[in-house]
């Protein structure tokens, strides 16, 4: 039936057919409860738990011959986990791959949502090492479940109050605790509070995947996401002084990059599919020479490597 | 030991990896989308005469020994097709079923006898898969929530008033309740306990 060529010492995707049936169910069961964290059986993977088994049990029980996958790994696609997954990914189910946010069918992000606005039809599947955003309070599975079944999220406010009480406002930068559908309080994963707001209505299905701690978890398309605050306290997100030292984006989030041992340093995009994008375009930072120079960036190409 | 009566077992999915992946996408478009109509791509050939092709491939795409299934009354005749092809127990009573196919016009089992999920498992609730003459042309009720945009109209035949009124009342039940899958035919829509639904009904 297909023209793919997949390793064939494994089954298309890696996952045999039992366990993809099982993350299927847990999946659905996830998108008809946004926010709420469906148990599943978490399979041994042929790498380290922590560097994305969850999600790349999802991506293996959705992926199919149609599919163009990215993966990417704070917002890059030529890092480490990133391009072992892409790997994985083309070896076992010998899909096309893709750098290129539009013209991805499935995106499997660690820490990060693509500036580049997702459309609907496209998926986003999320690593996530720890799905319990009330864990740091409360260490009790059994109890976070109650907590989770009868709505208790006074000491989640809490928290964040004590941050404000100490510092003058929320310091929380990153898994910053989101409020899915008005029901169930989520973590984002470790994305900075910067891609909080892309989640809020976002027209892409969003899916949830922590192998280690074994739940699954999702945000269907255009489902209100609501970032916790207080009314004398709104929620905000990071803002830096400069743009972008290599494309002047002012509107996306940046890496701080060292480059050299003196103490000089520039601010990148942290999505790099992006800023080439914006480079190819013709925008140009303030330090993309410097950058050239030091080999950050191809000369002239504009296609960035490893940070 | 008696020859095996083959001709009471159709067919199941032409290719069980790329098929099952074809139909569970749909499935999950669905989900993702309730209220609008699917079509399944062709992916088994000769199905229980029962049983609509959607509501076939969805069992065969979701179901296996770890699922108990509920039928109703005129469908009892596609069990033996069904354990075959997926090895699924049958389940007494509905609520312990984790997926259920009953008849939109002759649903004679109120939706709340199916499980409805845990306080702290709601996933643990029942899937239940209606099978309707046609998804349109119905009396038509409005929904909102996760996954649509604005508003969506949903007409599927042969729903009668007071199961309208059942369903809402499911779904003001969320996080528990039943999740539902409209199938007619080939096509399929998804009706998630987290939408509302309004309407004259």
């Amino acid at each position: 039936m297909t023209m793919l060529q997949h390793d064939p010492d494994y089954n298309f995707g890696y996952l045999d057919e039992q366990t993809k049936r099982m993350i299927r169910r847990a999946l659905l069961k996830a998108v008809a409860i946004p926010g709420y964290q469906v148990p599943f059986g978490s399979r041994e993977m042929p790498l380290a738990r922590g560097w994305g088994t969850g999600g790349i049990q999802i991506t293996a029980a959705l992926i199919g011959p149609e599919d163009r996958l990215k993966v990417i790994d704070q917002g890059a696609d030529d890092t480490t986990n990133a391009v072992s997954i892409r790997r994985f990914f083309a070896r076992v189910s010998g899909v096309a791959t893709t750098e290129e946010t539009s013209e991805a069918s499935i995106i499997q992000t660690r820490h990060r949502i693509p500036e580049k606005p997702l459309d609907e039809g496209q998926i986003l599947v999320y690593q996530v090492p720890q799905p319990e955003p009330l864990r740091k309070l409360e260490p009790s599975e059994v109890e976070t479940r109650k907590m989770h079944a009868w709505a208790e999220y006074g000491a989640m406010h809490v928290r964040l109050y004590e941050d404000i009480a100490r510092f003058g406002h929320v310091a929380t930068t990153y898994s910053y605790p989101v409020m899915v559908n008005d029901r169930y309080v989520m973590s984002p994963t470790p994305i900075p509070k910067f891609d909080n707001p892309k989640m809020d209505d976002m027209p892409a299905l969003q899916l949830f995947g922590a192998g280690r701690e074994k739940r699954i978890y999702a945000i269907p398309p255009y489902t209100k996401v609501k970032s916790l605050d207080f009314e004398d306290h709104p929620f905000t997100i990071q803002s830096w002084t400069e743009p972008c030292a290599l494309c002047a984006a002012t509107d996306s989030y940046l890496d701080e990059v060292i480059t050299d041992d003196h103490g000089g340093r520039m601010f990148v995009c942290s999505d790099s599919s992006y800023c080439e994008d914006r480079r190819a375009k013709g925008h140009i930072g303030k330090e993309l020479a410097v950058a050239e120079a030091l080999d950050y960036v191809d000369r002239g190409e504009g296609a960035s490597h490893d940070a | 030991m008696s020859a095996l009566d083959h001709s009471s077992l159709a067919m199941g999915l032409a290719d069980p990896v790329f098929g099952s992946q074809l139909v569970f996408r749909t499935l999950l478009k669905a989900f993702a989308a309730p209220g609008t109509i699917f079509d399944l791509p062709e992916t088994i050939s000769g199905v229980p005469e029962q049983l609509p092709s959607a509501a076939a491939a969805a069992l065969l795409t979701m179901a296996d020994y770890e699922t108990p299934i509920w039928l109703a009354k005129p469908f009892e005749s596609i069990r033996p097709w069904l354990v075959f092809h997926t090895g699924a127990s049958s389940s007494r009573e509905p609520a312990e079923a984790k997926f259920a196919v009953i008849s939109a016009e002759h649903s004679d089992v109120s939706l709340s006898s199916f499980h409805q999920g845990d306080e702290r498992y709601p996933d643990l609730s029942t899937t239940l898969i209606v099978v309707c003459s046609s998804l349109e042309g119905g009396r038509p009720v409005t929904l909102d929530g996760p996954g649509i945009k604005d508003t969506i109209v949903f007409a599927p035949k042969d729903i009668k008033p007071a199961l309208w009124a059942e369903i809402a009342e499911n779904n003001a039940l969320f996080p528990l309740g039943v999740d539902l899958i409209f199938v007619a035919g080939a096509k399929l829509a998804a009706l998630p306990r987290s939408t509302q639904i309004s309407g004259d009904f």
